[in-house]
């Protein structure tokens, strides 16, 4: 028999390899003193992901362990990168909006109001109040649809299993609210530049407050099923707290910094879509542990349905969509009957409006922290650079802070804590 | 935001390193020398600008210098948004990093080193994030073409191998 031979290794396989992973304290104080025990202080490289269920998407993380304590992590992402940035490059400003969705897939209604948002303040068009009012609904249920994915999936990553079903049950309720204003349940495309592409159904009121009035009883159910979960307790409480100085150093927003006690919320701070109108509270945590993180997203469920319940009720009269034709498009009936409507139909489905040359960074709250999108136009019907900061790509940075020095166990709590969406990282 | 007259005082401070100052729809953007990033931003977080929000990368092809580098400051106590933007050549696009005082810009300068090939020197692990470590160019930079590009999985791999023989 002959030997076999190992296959040379690829110039990009090499080059992985040659990843050297930094010393930790541990190791350069050994190594200082000369006096360590060979089987205590063996490192262990172990590669977790990028296909793993609880990385929560396709994240790959270089471990350094010695025992089961984490000693080092590094996060390697990309897989998912599709290039969507540069594919906004290479479309009319109208067209972005799906693509940009794609972005971060559990929170699609916000990427689109990034983008929509940053473009308004560009062509400097004004939404009305009813558009608004319809944004902040179809936010704020994106908010919990989004809480109820995280909650799910990272109680089925701690071992409880039943609260995924019980979570994809509510989650299908707000996606059968999205498919009747929109007719998709997911990435709608249903944010204008300018306002909403159609005003809500009849019944969709109707159904809404349906959901409004079963959602907190659910969340209570939720609350009571995890908060007498022993394990579950245990594996959240004390485990992995980073402090909110730290955070703002690591750039982290979002429920992660609220949880350590800071209450910054862009909603509150710097209100937008009439946020200012709605009466809610921000849900602040005090350790700034596992379990904080945790409590904060359960509660903001609970805001997110007092600010749904507002706005239905003050739901304005008006127009959804702003009536400058030069960026929104005619009504059906118009066409028929006008020509200039016809005329503003096909310029905007062919070349799309143009933008006066400027850049601006749009900043919102989406579940996930603060979410900017940077569009840069130079004059022309395609955006010239568009940039999302994803909260989750700056919020991964803060992993190897909160974990380093505990068990292998907490850091499967607290990837599931800081709800990474991985195309929201990768883009 | 600082008004149109808060902005040019911010820019008197800030010295000869203030090259340009931009009022765009109520935002406040300052053009510096790109050798005095640091400098700048420091004296920034000391006027209260305390939180880097976000750092990203433009290219202004055909324009000289062209690719640029925006840095998004907050001022979390005050609400207050100010833009920082410096300009470097393509053809020695290099920039101190600001790691060591705003360590959320690691990712970020990465992203940009990936996307636009800006080299920020004195970074801690300057290294293509979102890109395969092999890929050559910079794909964000506006005249690399879009598309073509070839999809490798491991079964073309294999039959590659295979054909070799």
């Amino acid at each position: 028999m002959s030997q076999v031979e190992n296959p040379p290794l690829s110039e990009y396989r090499r080059r992985e390899q040659s990843i050297v992973l930094a010393p930790t304290e541990e190791q350069l104080r050994s190594d200082s003193d000369g006096a360590s025990d060979e089987a205590t202080h063996e490192l262990l490289t172990l590669n977790f992901g990028p296909h793993h269920p609880a990385t929560h998407g396709v994240l790959r993380l270089l471990v350094t362990l010695q025992g089961e304590i984490v000693r080092d992590i590094k996060p390697v992402i990309g897989y998912v990168h599709t290039g969507i940035e540069k594919t906004a490059e290479d479309k009319a400003y109208w067209k972005v909006i799906p693509i940009v969705e794609r972005m971060d897939y559990l929170s699609y209604y916000f990427n689109a109001m990034a983008f929509c948002g940053a473009v308004e303040t560009l062509v400097e068009v004004e939404v009305p109040r009813r558009g608004q009012y319809l944004r902040v609904i179809h936010l704020e249920l994106n908010r919990i649809a989004s809480h109820l994915i995280w909650l799910g999936t990272s109680a089925l990553d701690l071992g409880a299993v039943s609260i995924f079903l019980y979570c994809l049950r509510e989650r299908e309720q707000i996606l059968d609210l999205f498919e009747m204003s929109s007719g998709q349940r997911m990435h709608t495309r249903y944010f204008q530049v300018g306002g909403v592409i159609e005003d809500i159904p009849a019944g969709f009121a109707q159904k809404l407050r349906e959901f409004l009035k079963i959602m907190p009883r659910r969340a209570d159910e939720y609350g009571a099923i995890l908060n007498s979960n022993e394990i579950l307790l245990q594996r959240l409480r004390g485990t992995c707290p980073l402090d909110a100085q730290t955070l703002l150093g690591l750039g982290v927003t979002g429920p992660l910094l609220r949880a350590a006690g800071n209450p910054w919320d862009l909603r509150k701070a710097d209100p937008y879509s009439s946020y200012e109108d709605f009466e809610f509270k921000i849900p602040v945590g005090t350790a700034g542990d596992n379990y904080d993180r945790f409590a904060v997203r359960l509660a903001e469920i609970y805001e997110s349905v007092r600010i749904i319940e507002q706005a239905l009720d003050g739901l304005p009269e008006g127009p959804h969509i702003t009536a400058d034709r030069k960026v929104a498009l005619p009504p059906r009936h118009e066409l028929a009957t006008s020509m200039e409507a016809l005329i503003h139909h096909f310029k905007l489905v062919t070349e799309g409006f143009r933008v006066p040359p400027g850049e601006v960074y749009h900043p919102i709250e989406s579940p996930r922290g603060e979410l900017g999108c940077y569009v840069r136009s130079d004059g022309s019907s395609k955006p010239a650079r568009v940039h999302m900061r994803d909260p989750s790509f700056v919020n991964l940075q803060a992993l190897s802070h909160m974990v380093k020095g505990s068990y292998i166990a907490d850091l499967i709590a607290t990837v599931a804590m800081l709800d990474p969406i991985l195309g929201g990282i990768d883009r | 935001m600082p008004d149109a007259t808060g902005l040019e005082l911010l820019a008197g401070e800030l010295g000869d390193a203030a090259i340009e100052t931009i009022y765009f729809r109520d935002h406040a953007t300052v053009v510096i020398e790109p050798a005095r990033i640091r400098a700048v931003l420091a004296t920034l977080r000391r006027k209260g600008y305390g939180f880097l929000a976000s750092v990203h990368g433009v290219d202004h092809y055909p324009q000289e210098p062209r690719l640029g580098v925006v840095y998004e400051l907050l001022d979390m106590s005050r609400v207050d948004r100010v833009t920082v933007k410096l300009r470097v050549p393509s053809d020695a696009p290099r920039v101190e990093s600001v790691t060591e005082d705003w360590p959320t810009a690691d990712h970020q300068e990465r992203e940009v080193y990936d996307m636009f090939g800006v080299v920020f020197e004195g970074h801690p692990d300057l290294r293509r994030i979102l890109m395969p470590e092999d890929y050559e160019g910079h794909p964000q930079r506006r005249d690399f073409p879009l598309g073509g590009e070839p999809v490798i999985f491991t079964r073309d791999e294999a039959e590659r191998l295979e054909s070799r023989e």
